[in-house]
């Protein structure tokens, strides 16, 4: 995978696999290229050249169908403030052609298991960070996408609920989504059955957080990240 | 000195900040360390003399917010959480502005901003609003301290900022304090809690504790064991339902785990974790680390 901008290129011959049901660390420093790399597996932007698939779809001839099997998350924008718990989900369910019968069973389905059935009628700008990102990530994997791409889901919410978090993401990986996930919290990194990590546009290490650690004699995922990125 | 008595801050019913009290010392570099809506930001704004305090005083080398908030404003430097420089002058331009405003000029104060500043001069006729993340933290950083102030107050410089840059960040820091200047940050990032001389621990609007970063750490007292098996996310699940669990956390490839006793039998729980049919399982007394901590003293509230 290729990108480039005029003279500057974003993503330098990027090559990676992605298993069905795997949680996917995608890392890197800031401006290494993830986001461009991201709105390309998205559908939402052409790569200059390279063969990319997404649930079993070419970004070149099937962009759209990319867009209706994905799931998406990020930190900035993922719910209207101004909807409710309820109408974020009949929104987002409409939005990606949920069979109208199934909407009412199976958003009480998704609120029981975070455990905020009784809070479907409330703002969700009156809820705390923690349970909005709950909710984000049950209405990104509510059309049951092929794979759901988080962009820093966890960043600024409290360790209780970061843990949470990832135990939800194990257990939608559990069900076959794949997880595609950015953070900065590098233990994060250390729960992803594979990470990748970038820098200045190109993928300069990839394996399980184990090989790479035992490859480059660190102890964690952190000393891994500040002893590759920038060298 | 820098103290703080009993400050609250509440709008309508919601009480934002209550009844905070810490002392900073001149020269200190102090974290304020917890997650999104503990109160850090409102807590900055009153210190910086922007809010008002609902009740309360917090005093600034024996200045009152309240009173002397013209001299307040003279004598410290603040770095909002949000990017507020203007995006249509350049590096220099904005800068200059802030100098100017506080009746000072690049010039004067070169060497207060020169480990900072020079990382980014080499851009400084781009527009602050097409610079990279890190480059605007910079600029950020040097507008605050480009009078020269006495106090530094910096709100989350390093949220959403990759390893290695916060890591260089912290080491600007490390260089402003040795020139002197008090420092108060913000971070949702705990393994930043290392970095400081002290710092607090806060959350829903209260402090939990203040403290050297070790002295947290070391007199947590109860036994934490990392545990690590051949499926984490399958040991977390068996971890809970061991009889005597008080809770059980992943911390990277481990499983913290802590019990109501105040040791485990660790011949028992080895014997469990085979009967759940984990393979590989390691068990070993570890040292708490601040988020351990937090997370205990969060869940001790919670009751």
């Amino acid at each position: 995978m290729v990108k480039k901008f005029g003279g500057f290129t974003a993503n330098h011959n990027l090559n990676f696999e992605v298993y069905k049901g795997e949680v996917f660390g995608f890392l890197g420093a800031n401006g290494a290229g993830k986001t461009t790399a991201m709105r390309i597996l998205c559908g939402l932007s052409v790569p200059t050249s390279g063969e990319i698939n997404v649930a079993g779809y070419n970004v070149y001839t099937h962009a759209e169908k990319i867009k209706q099997n994905i799931g998406y998350m990020s930190q900035k924008f993922s719910l209207y403030e101004d909807l409710t718990v309820e109408e974020n989900f009949r929104f987002f369910a409409g939005v990606y052609k949920v069979p109208p019968k199934e909407i009412k069973p199976r958003m009480e389905e998704t609120l029981t298991n975070l455990e905020l059935l009784n809070h479907r009628k409330k703002l969700i700008a009156s809820l705390p960070l923690g349970w909005k990102q709950k909710l984000a990530f049950g209405v990104a994997t509510f059309h049951n996408p092929g794979i759901v791409f988080l962009d820093e889901p966890t960043s600024g919410v409290d360790p209780v609920a970061r843990r949470n978090f990832w135990e939800q993401i194990f257990k939608t990986a559990e069900r076959g989504i794949t997880v595609f996930v950015t953070t900065h919290y590098m233990d994060e990194a250390e729960y992803c059955h594979r990470v990748s990590i970038m820098d200045q546009g190109r993928i300069v290490a990839l394996d399980t957080p184990q090989s790479l650690k035992d490859k480059y004699g660190v102890d964690t995922i952190f000393d891994l990240f500040i002893k590759i990125v920038r060298q | 000195m820098i103290k703080a008595q009993q400050l609250t801050k509440k709008y309508g019913t919601t009480v934002a900040l209550g009844n905070v009290s810490f002392q900073v010392d001149e020269g200190e570099l102090f974290g304020f360390i917890g997650p999104d809506g503990a109160g850090k930001s409102t807590l900055f704004r009153l210190l910086t003399s922007l809010l008002l305090p609902s009740s309360g005083k917090v005093e600034l080398f024996g200045l009152d917010t309240v009173k002397d908030y013209k001299k307040i404003r003279e004598i410290t430097g603040y770095m909002p959480g949000r990017f507020s420089l203007y995006p249509d002058l350049s590096v220099e331009e904005n800068l200059d502005f802030f100098a100017t405003v506080f009746g000072t000029s690049i010039q004067e104060n070169y060497h207060i901003i020169h480990d900072v500043y020079s990382h980014i001069e080499p851009f400084k006729t781009r527009l602050a609003g097409k610079l990279s993340g890190g480059m605007k933290q910079k600029l950020a950083l040097s507008c605050a301290l480009i009078h020269n102030p006495r106090v530094l107050v910096l709100d989350e410089p390093t949220t959403g900022v990759d390893a290695v840059s916060r890591k260089e960040f912290w080491e600007l820091l490390r260089s402003l304090k040795s020139k002197g200047i008090t420092i108060i940050v913000s971070t949702p990032y705990m393994d930043e809690a290392g970095l400081c001389d002290r710092v607090a621990l806060i959350h829903h609007g209260r402090l939990l504790t203040v403290d050297k970063p070790g002295a947290i750490t070391s007199s947590y007292e109860k036994q934490i064991l990392g545990i690590v098996a051949d499926n984490t996310y399958k040991l977390l699940d068996s971890l809970r339902k061991y009889p005597d669990v008080l809770h059980a956390y992943a911390f990277g490839q481990q499983v913290h785990y802590t019990g109501r006793k105040a040791s485990a039998d660790l011949n028992n729980m080895r014997a469990y974790l085979g009967q759940c049919g984990h393979k590989d399982v390691q068990i070993m007394q570890i040292k708490a680390g601040i988020e351990d901590v937090f997370i205990d003293l969060v869940q001790d509230r919670q009751g």
